[in-house]
């Protein structure tokens, strides 16, 4: 069997599970990380495509010797940039301040 | 090519460094916590800074900007899939595992399922994973110090080897994850800096006008345009082409189920400082990458593909080479030193990567195999510390001896299947643990196994292994590659997730589902997670 935990610790766990703050913060968390997840997975695999079927495409220069290739290529760097701080962003607003709450109330519980 | 006492001296300089480092560390390293996690004690920053020393391995810093330098475009291809997968482990996985775990990858699994065939299969796939990184760190060590010290020989290749091996052996068994992290934030700074300096100096000769440079690469390739273009090394066969989505799918989904950087999230204090790592890794892994880009094409702008495919045919000596030429050229004090600088950036580099693999493994083998399955927990720390020092020294041992044995395995191959092993092995379990209530042990073990051997098994029966296609098979005379594809990602990832699905849907174990509630709890607030330790 797994890790033990004490009944109080069970307790805890279960009086957290069933609130309506982490019903939110459980929602919230998986809008934001399967949403984020579906949206750089699917601009990242269009890039791997367009890169193996759609060459003639992707050779098209923009400006002097940079083409649509370089320029996509660059704009998934942007892009991971992007989501990275909107993510951490989300998460200290939305997010940190139920977690914090919520684990405020398991140590008082505890008794830590 | 190189001056090889100034060389040989700066590798002394980083061996010296490190090893004083590691001295250090171990007067502060007293329980498992210590041991197996830094004592959970870094800031956001440090673990960035470390996180992003355990990832730019010598494969990127010398393969891609080698890649890039050989067949253009389609070297860029990987730095891409490199640093995009790092949104899987912010968005899904740093956090929550930080938060559900203690020292390994199989602690979560264990927190609700039955500890013997979970953290047993684990343990299996870390190794696994870390074997055959490591291999292909080592064996890359081994060439690149025979090329930059000028000694084509077989036997001091092998001294090489076996010298990088006891190094490392020496900074996991005394430094532990403390000495071993400080070793990784000093090799991230000398790349981070190393690189910038020759990125400057390379964009500087074409007054930093990127398109001049690309252009001035695209006249020097011999290839023209299509130097620029995708498809020069993956080729126009749809075959190739589905080859090639196979690995991209391993590169972006390896990354969140690396053992090695997985462990990391342990060393901070608590799942916030997590993410914070995750941010400064992005930050500084992806302007890496983009220097990367530099080199590569500066070094067909300014050295030439052909002549750097001349002194390695793989192109592995891109950087160097551009180093070399960016001071002043061959002959000259000034591309003398900065060759120097590049090469001992380069070594301080794989010293640090082999290092944290060998942690990883030693700390999977003491803590699950042997403190958990072995002897049910049943010990005291410093017996599991002592069982985790004597574990780096046999895998590092055993490390030794395959990569002399595998001196001919291609580098670039060994990372790709590390990659696709963990993309098929762990991060399936991974996912479910964190988000399926109903998965159970069986889903897990057969995730792990599932993706593990069909990822080895189609290996096996690839063109890589035998066969004449691609002319670097490891039994060229002999043909059994049934499986067309060179990487097997695109079948076996899906093929974990399957067997996780089918293994769990087939048994029904309560315990596991009782406990998700727990698991989800600690995993999102952080409430019961361990705590940092205090000296």
């Amino acid at each position: 069997m797994a890790e033990d935990v004490t009944t109080r610790q069970h307790e805890a766990y279960t009086r957290i599970h069933a609130s309506e703050e982490f019903s939110l913060l459980r929602k919230r968390f998986r809008g934001f990380a399967f949403a984020g997840t579906v949206a750089f997975m699917a601009w990242y695999l269009l890039y791997v495509l367009l890169s193996s079927f759609a060459v003639d495409f992707m050779s098209t220069q923009v400006v002097g010797n940079i083409n649509v290739a370089l320029v996509l290529g660059l704009l998934q760097f942007a892009s991971t940039f992007l989501l990275a701080v909107v993510y951490s962003k989300f998460a200290n607003r939305r997010l940190d301040p139920i977690a914090d709450e919520l684990r405020n109330g398991y140590d008082k519980e505890i008794g830590r | 090519m190189s001056d090889s006492l100034l060389t040989s001296t700066l590798f002394l300089v980083v061996v010296a460094i490190t090893i004083a480092i590691t001295i250090w560390a171990s007067r502060q390293t007293s329980g498992t916590t210590d041991y197996y996690a830094g004592g959970r004690q870094f800031t956001g920053f440090q673990n960035g800074l470390a996180v992003s020393g355990d990832y730019m391995s010598a494969a990127s810093f010398l393969g891609i900007s080698g890649a890039i330098s050989q067949y253009g475009y389609d070297g860029f291809l990987y730095s891409i899939g490199f640093l995009v997968a790092w949104l899987v482990a912010l968005l899904l996985v740093a956090e929550l595992l930080r938060n559900s775990g203690r020292y390994t990858m199989a602690d979560q699994l264990a927190y609700r399922m039955r500890q013997v065939p979970v953290r047993t299969a684990a343990s299996v796939s870390t190794v696994g994973v870390s074997i055959f990184y490591l291999l292909a760190q080592m064996v890359g060590a081994g060439t690149l110090v025979a090329l930059l010290l000028e000694v084509d020989d077989g036997w001091l290749k092998n001294l090489t080897i076996a010298g990088v091996g006891a190094l490392m052996i020496f900074y996991v068994t005394v430094g532990g994850m403390k000495g071993t992290t400080w070793v990784q934030i000093v090799k991230a700074v000398l790349l981070m800096t190393g690189t910038l300096l020759i990125t400057i100096l390379a964009l500087a000769e074409f007054g930093f006008n990127i398109s001049e440079m690309l252009g001035q690469a695209a006249d020097q390739s011999g290839e023209g345009a299509a130097f620029l273009e995708p498809g020069l090394q993956y080729g126009t066969t749809t075959t190739a082409k589905i080859d090639f989505i196979s690995l991209a799918l391993a590169l972006v989904l390896g990354t969140a189920g690396l053992p090695h950087i997985l462990i990391r999230f342990y060393t901070v204090p608590t799942s916030r400082v997590a993410r914070t790592s995750v941010q400064w890794a992005i930050t500084l892994i992806g302007f890496f990458y983009l220097m990367t880009l530099v080199l590569g094409f500066g070094a067909a702008a300014l050295v030439g593909t052909e002549q750097i495919a001349s002194v390695d045919p793989a192109g592995n000596l891109a950087s160097p080479l551009l180093a070399e030429a960016v001071g002043g050229g061959e002959g000259s004090t000034g591309g003398a030193i900065l060759l120097a600088l590049i090469a001992a950036v380069a070594f301080a580099t794989i010293l640090a990567v082999v290092a944290g693999l060998t942690l990883t493994s030693a700390s999977s083998v003491a803590h699950d195999l042997y403190a958990n399955v072995f002897r049910k927990g049943r010990m005291t720390e410093a017996d599991e510390v002592r069982i985790a020092r004597i574990a780096a020294f046999v895998i590092g041992a055993v490390a030794i001896a395959l990569s002399i044995l595998a001196q001919d395995l291609n580098i670039a191959f060994l990372v790709a299947l590390a990659f696709a092993v963990a993309a098929s092995a762990n991060l399936p379990s991974l996912l479910y643990n964190l988000f399926w209530k109903r998965f159970n042990t069986r889903g897990a073990v057969w995730a792990i196994y599932g993706g593990l051997v069909s990822c080895v098994g189609l290996v096996i029966f690839s063109p890589v292994v035998s066969g004449p296609v691609t002319g670097t098979a490891l039994f060229p005379d002999s043909d059994w590659s049934y499986f067309p594809l060179s990487n097997p990602g695109i079948v076996s990832i899906p093929f974990g997730f399957l067997m996780g699905y089918l293994g769990t849907i087939t048994s029904r174990e309560r315990a596991s589902e009782e406990r998700y509630p727990e698991l989800e709890v600690r995993s999102l607030t952080g409430a019961g997670a361990e705590g940092a330790v205090h000296h």
